[in-house]
């Protein structure tokens, strides 16, 4: 009965959507107030309906019922609770229904958010988001029901994949679909612009704190992905560049662009037809990302021959989202303005040049990951893309990326100069340069990969706190230094921040792939072995019961110089009958390094195959991706969000400064 | 003259002598009541082990999701392994073997495709989609170069913008 509720919920919102994609855009049309407002209620009532088919499935998950054939497949009765609730994302279904419930939250936080735009333009973008979500709910209900029913009930379900049951699993897939489904925002405002011909300053500063937040929790939910696999795969690896990976990295990449495109035409008016564009396929390889993962035709192409319809379903929906929204540019292209001039060299071109590489990084990743399908598909023979290939061309592509980063940032609105340039960071390069001539040799060995690593990761930091000097120094803010830091925005430091991660992030990633050591060896109790001057001791191995598994548990005790250092318990788990047991590997983490440890296969019952890394200043990966997202955070609490709520109801007065100042446009 | 104090100091430092000496000795015993051997490596030749796991990497396990060959616990890629391993013992080099595999599993079990008519669109592609951002970025600042001309500011709108904007422009600055 309760599941029937839920589906009957999901049919509701279905319903809900549709009144909400038609209604509002109509009323904008029209210039009917009423309609337009039908979508602010339809918007929550959806939001509604959705969270309710959410909770019986939850529900059906918390209590076991097997009548369900999705949770049959994707749960069983050992599962502990927590992994039982994030079983409910656990596969295809699932995911989307928490991709439609997620789509709602964002909606809902819209209509509460959005009193400083006009009715008109919040319900074109309501329109467009109900129009998207009408389309997953008919997805859901049509090819992806999970409140199908199984009859007669299975006793026992089917578990969960081992790898999956892990706390990243409650938290990386929703973090990264905040992401994916807020992305669907920027589009959606994008999308309201062009039909109301309206693409000014204005709406890309609407735009702006949203396409932020989406931002930042894909960027988390892409750090939380793989520090996942980190410590949940035990190869010690952070990145793999698995066509699931790159499903999530390609549209934080092409976000990227849009936050950085978005500063331009919120601050002078420029690249309004790039931005809109970048909205429109952001928001497109969202959805490419999620069907991708979550179809199944990563593993093989002929998953969408087991299930036309899914497929079928796919193609035609992404047809239409991507092919109207492209009309839709196309035919308004020529009302799009150019917005401020600027000169070939200035802040405004260098962003664009920023944007090109990210979008042609973001292209060739597609091409990547894409291509193994096409051929298959194609009958033309099957090959495979890897690490070898992605990064021979994504990291050419980044480092004049990180370059720019220190320069732009320096570079003036408008027109800048070069030789002033240069003057002005010429210390910043010094140091920069020193740094990275000195760091190998501290670290213990001479590399070049490594040396231009930090020499990127040292230029970005040099020149962003070149950059901050010289605001102070130029401040026009009388008073200490406290009053002149006080002075700048809150955007301006998000910004350092989030440039100081990417810094960050290089410098771990370089590191530890220069300095890293590790060892294979056959270890019995009692054995003892060093890596990267740490001492790592066997004491003993036991068998540890675990709500739904048996692990062989080892203890390690490490030391250093004979003083202990920790106890590491690395684990080896067998679930039920699945015939491979899962490695859980030992980490000690530590901001200087980490120390891995992981059970290989158990040779004799006394003797494991272990593998140990010393893995220095890893965790700077993470912590760089963090800051990435705190400095996007930062951003958003910037106050001239705030301040632009009461100027707005003015007549666009920066498109009259725009129209008249830089003139122009046609 | 003997003090008391002293009396009582030269029995304890004989203590601490005897004490000193036990603790010796009981170090001395310590290696032997915990035998702690150094683990041996798993490979019997390390030197041709860490060869074989570089060329690994760069190399499919057929049966797994996405896994390389050297990360790989599966039956096959185990196999494989030692049959890699075995021709290496052999004398093959790294370009033996991966005309080997490719011989007998084709290109798939390369992460780096070969060159060849079908994957002449993969490796230019990221170059053609570079070459056309760049082109696209020329064009587009010749082409508002050419368009944008500069009209100055009337006395009367530089009014208007001021009272807009209520001050000078501070917004500006970021």
């Amino acid at each position: 009965m309760i599941p029937e509720l839920g589906h009957f919920a999901l049919i509701l919102a279905l319903a809900l959507a549709l009144a909400q994609g038609v209604f509002p855009l109509i009323g904008a049309a029209r210039g009917t107030l009423v309609w337009m407002h039908v979508g602010r209620t339809t918007a929550l009532g959806q939001f509604l309906f959705i969270a309710i088919a959410f909770g019986t499935l939850t529900y059906a998950f918390v209590v076991n019922d097997f009548s369900l054939l999705y949770v049959a497949s994707n749960s069983n009765s050992d599962l502990p609770l927590q992994f039982r609730i994030a079983a409910v994302w656990g596969s295809h279904e699932g995911s989307m229904l928490l991709w439609v419930l997620i789509l709602a939250g964002w909606t809902v936080a819209i209509t509460r958010f959005s009193h400083h735009m006009p009715e008109e333009f919040v319900a074109r973008v309501l329109g467009v988001m109900g129009l998207v979500s009408a389309g997953f709910l008919a997805f859901l209900l049509f090819t992806s029901n999970p409140f199908l029913r199984l009859i007669p009930a299975p006793p026992e379900g089917r578990s969960l994949n081992p790898l999956l049951q892990d706390w990243g699993m409650l938290l990386h897939p929703p973090m990264l679909y905040m992401g994916y489904v807020g992305f669907s925002v920027a589009f959606a405002f994008a999308i309201a612009a062009l039909l109301s011909g309206r693409l000014d300053t204005a709406w890309a500063r609407w735009s702006r704190p949203w396409t932020t937040v989406a931002w930042v929790f894909l960027s988390l939910g892409v750090a939380l992905g793989s520090l996942w696999a980190y410590y949940e795969l035990g190869w010690g690896g952070w990145w793999f560049w698995d066509p699931v990976e790159n499903a999530s990295f390609i549209p934080w990449l092409a976000g990227t662009a849009l936050i950085h495109s978005l500063a331009v035409t919120e601050r002078r008016g420029a690249f309004k037809g790039w931005t809109v564009l970048l909205a429109i396929s952001t928001f497109s390889l969202s959805l490419v990302g999620t069907f991708l993962v979550r179809s199944g035709v990563l593993t093989s192409v002929h998953a969408f021959a087991t299930d036309p319809a899914r497929g079928a379903f796919v193609l035609v929906f992404l047809g239409i989202v991507v092919g109207g929204a492209l009309l839709l540019f196309a035919s308004r292209a020529h009302r799009i303005g150019l917005g401020g001039s600027f000169d070939p060299v200035s802040r405004e071109s260098m962003l664009l040049l920023n944007n090109v590489l990210l979008a042609v990084a973001a292209g060739s990743v597609l091409l990547g990951t894409l291509y193994p399908l096409v051929l298959d598909a194609l009958g033309a023979g099957k090959v495979s893309v890897g690490r070898p290939y992605f990064e021979a061309v994504f990291i050419p592509l980044m480092t004049p990326a990180m370059f720019l980063i220190g320069v732009g940032p320096m570079a003036h609105w408008k027109k800048t100069s070069l030789p002033d340039l240069a003057t002005r960071l010429r210390w910043a390069f010094a140091v920069g340069l020193v740094t990275a001539l000195l760091v190998p040799f501290a670290m213990g060995g001479w590399s070049t990969p490594v040396s231009l690593g930090i020499l990127l990761a040292a230029w970005i930091v040099t020149s962003s706190l070149a950059g901050l000097i010289e605001r102070l120094r130029l401040s026009p803010v009388s008073g200490g230094i406290l009053a002149k830091l006080g002075a700048n925005s809150r955007s301006y430091y998000g910004m350092q921040l989030a440039h100081i991660g990417v810094a960050v992030f290089i410098a771990g990633a370089t590191l530890v792939l220069g300095y890293e050591s590790d060892k294979e060896v056959r270890m019995s109790v009692g054995d003892t072995i060093e890596v990267g001057g740490y001492n790592f001791r066997l004491d003993r191995i036991s068998e540890v019961p675990g709500p739904n598994y048996i692990a062989s548990r080892g203890d390690v005790s490490v030391t250093r110089d004979g003083r202990a250092v920790t106890t590491m318990f690395p684990e080896k788990r067998t679930y039920g009958d699945k015939k491979n047991p899962m490695t859980e590997a030992a980490i000690d983490w530590g901001f200087v390094r980490d120390l891995y440890v992981s059970f290989g296969e158990r040779l004799d019952p006394n003797t494991w195959a272990v593998r140990i890394y010393h893995k220095p200043f890893v965790e700077l990966i993470w912590v760089g991706w963090l800051m990435m997202s705190l400095g996007g955070l930062l951003a958003v609490f910037d106050r001239r969000y705030r301040v632009a709520v009461n100027k707005w109801h003015a007549p666009s007065s920066a498109s009259l400064l725009l129209g008249a100042g830089a003139a122009g446009a046609r | 003259m003997i003090t008391p104090t002293a009396a009582r100091t030269m029995p304890e430092r004989l203590r601490i002598c005897v004490r000193l000496l036990l603790a010796a000795a009981l170090l001395a015993l310590v290696p032997l009541s915990a035998p702690a051997k150094t683990a041996m490596p798993l490979a019997a030749d390390p030197v041709l082990e860490e060869r074989l796991m570089t060329l690994a990497t760069g190399l499919r396990c057929l049966v797994c999701q996405n896994q390389s060959l050297a990360e790989s616990n599966a039956e096959l890629a185990v196999d494989l392994r030692n049959e890699i391993r075995e021709q290496m013992r052999r004398g093959a080099s790294d370009r033996d073997v991966v005309d080997y595999l490719v011989a007998r599993y084709g290109d798939f079990v390369l992460y780096r495709p070969p060159l060849k008519a079908s994957t002449l669109l993969l490796w230019s592609g990221p170059a053609i989609l570079l070459l056309l951002g760049l082109g696209f970025l020329v064009r587009t600042l010749r082409r508002r170069r050419a368009q944008i001309t500069q009209i100055p500011l009337s006395a009367a709108a530089r009014a208007r913008a001021q009272e807009l904007l209520g001050t000078d422009s501070a917004e500006e600055a970021s």
